[in-house]
């Protein structure tokens, strides 16, 4: 019920946004612009031949391996950089140079090193998504409070014992931000790479529904469907800021 | 001697003025003494603390723990402070856990005796945001006597407390400190919480400060905070932070 509440709101503004859309197309008379209902029966079409599901797997995996590469890279350079005073000093004005770049901006050259395709696609994923993502855990370790930092030392307990027990799990609600944010990137940037010269994904179905006849029922489906995707995206990790271990950074 | 502080100093450095904090400060605790220390507020007091648990080095002077200088904290001496350090990320048992090495044995039963002692037992498996700040405090002293440090550093450790919870961790801090002997250094600005604790008391003066007065505290335990002689104490303490009060 409380549920209900909470969602009424956003659902009637968006059917008052759906009919107003509806109503201007009938209005205006367009020819090209799609009504809702062309829309939905474009989705249908799309889904029954399979396509879609295509479309929607290959933008996944991009966004999957490019972000997953990331994470694997920039959570442990972070947690060193956040550690190491001169790691942090040598590296940091670097990433600080590179993460404004748009990754729009990096097309060309990654076609030039990986070619027209996959490893083109996942190369600009990566960029996108791990510059947050090591900028956020090393923020984490700058900010773990230093009594908790004392205490650990206080207790003398080994290294290893002092990073898994201490360190990670102090820095991990900040790893989970810089994951929100990175993964939330990469869905962006996933839709503009396919854009150019790949043959599947959501951002190429829309560029070829565009180019083969005008089909902008299919365009519009598209977009929603991404948006949709990025919305849930985004609700998983959401889970992940509801695990115990990080409950207290979120509690209140 | 447990401990024995041999003219210690400590200077800030400050807007490029150098503060003189604490300036040539000696006093010596014997083995399962339990020394207060009381000062006005802005003293130095903590800094004080940091630098004998070895969080922070001395200009000059040294800390002698047994015999030995002191200079890095160490496990022999568990600090406890007002803010708290219990980790929030682990449970209550894994805090306790947490400074047990692995190899000790009977590490689990260990720290089920402890949260036992402190009367945490059923909360085991909770976080500390679950906890009251009683409870929380409970946890912190727990995890510190579960390593067997020979000496408890408590700064304001009940300050953050309210007033009956404050008292009531006091009398638990006694029961448990008579079942198991540590030497005890407590920094407090509560006079009535010296009282009721210490073995003596050591008056700090204002900054740059030094002992400007020692107070042995001869009552027997369980003690009367309201008793004359105990307040005639607390009085004479008050006069020395320059407090003057009629009882």
């Amino acid at each position: 019920m409380n549920r209900l509440k909470h969602t009424l709101p956003s659902i009637i503004v968006a059917a008052v946004l759906i009919a107003v859309w509806w109503l201007l197309v009938v209005y205006t008379e367009s020819r090209i612009f799609p009504t809702p209902k062309k829309v939905v029966e474009g989705t249908l079409e799309l889904a029954r031949d399979g396509s879609l599901w295509e479309h929607i797997g290959s933008s996944l995996m991009r966004v999957g391996s490019g972000f997953g590469l990331a994470v694997l890279f920039a959570i442990p350079l972070g947690l060193w950089m956040g550690r190491v005073h001169g790691a942090f000093v040598t590296l940091n004005p670097i990433f600080q140079i590179l993460r404004p770049i748009s990754p729009i901006a990096w097309i060309p050259i990654s076609i030039l090193w990986f070619g027209v395709g996959n490893a083109s696609a996942i190369y600009l994923i990566f960029i996108a998504s791990v510059f947050p993502m090591i900028v956020q855990t090393t923020v984490g370790v700058h900010t773990i409070e230093k009594r908790f930092l004392r205490a650990a030392v206080n207790f003398g307990v080994p290294r290893d014992k002092f990073f898994l027990q201490v360190v990670l799990p102090a820095t991990l609600p900040q790893i989970i931000t810089g994951m929100r944010i990175g993964l939330g990137v990469a869905w962006l940037v996933v839709v503009a790479a396919e854009m150019i010269a790949l043959r599947s994904g959501l951002g190429y179905m829309i560029m070829d529904a565009r180019n083969a006849g005008n089909r902008y029922e299919l365009v519009v489906a598209g977009m929603i469907i991404i948006g949709l995707i990025g919305l849930m995206l985004d609700g998983i990790m959401r889970l992940l800021e509801s695990m115990k271990i990080v409950r207290w950074r979120y509690a209140h | 001697m447990k401990i024995s502080l041999q003219n210690v100093r400590k200077s800030f450095e400050k807007d490029k003025q150098r503060l003189e904090v604490i300036s040539n400060l000696s006093f010596d605790v014997r083995d399962g003494e339990f020394v207060a220390i009381v000062g006005p507020s802005g003293c130095g007091k903590t800094t004080l603390m940091n630098i004998i648990a070895g969080f922070l080095p001395p200009d000059s002077g040294s800390i002698i723990v047994d015999g030995a200088p002191r200079t890095e904290p160490n496990r022999k001496g568990i600090l406890i402070t007002q803010q708290g350090s219990v980790f929030p990320w682990l449970t209550v048992r894994q805090n306790l856990l947490f400074g047990l090495p692995e190899q000790t044995p009977d590490r689990e039963a260990l720290a089920e005796e402890y949260a036992d002692l402190v009367g945490l037992k059923g909360f085991e498996h909770n976080y500390p945001h679950e906890l009251s700040g009683g409870m929380l405090k409970r946890c912190e002293i727990a995890r510190a006597l579960v390593v067997k440090p020979e000496i408890l550093y408590m700064d304001e450790p009940f300050s953050a407390l309210d007033a009956l919870m404050s008292l009531r961790m006091q009398n638990e801090l006694l029961r448990i400190l008579a079942k198991e002997k540590h030497t005890v250094l407590l920094i407090t600005h509560d006079v009535e919480e010296a009282v009721h604790l210490a073995d003596r008391i050591l008056v700090l003066s204002p900054r740059p400060t030094s002992i400007q007065a020692s107070f042995d505290v001869k009552l027997p335990h369980p003690r009367r905070v309201s008793s004359p002689e105990a307040q005639a104490l607390r009085v004479a303490i008050l006069k020395e932070l320059g407090v003057a009060e009629t009882v």
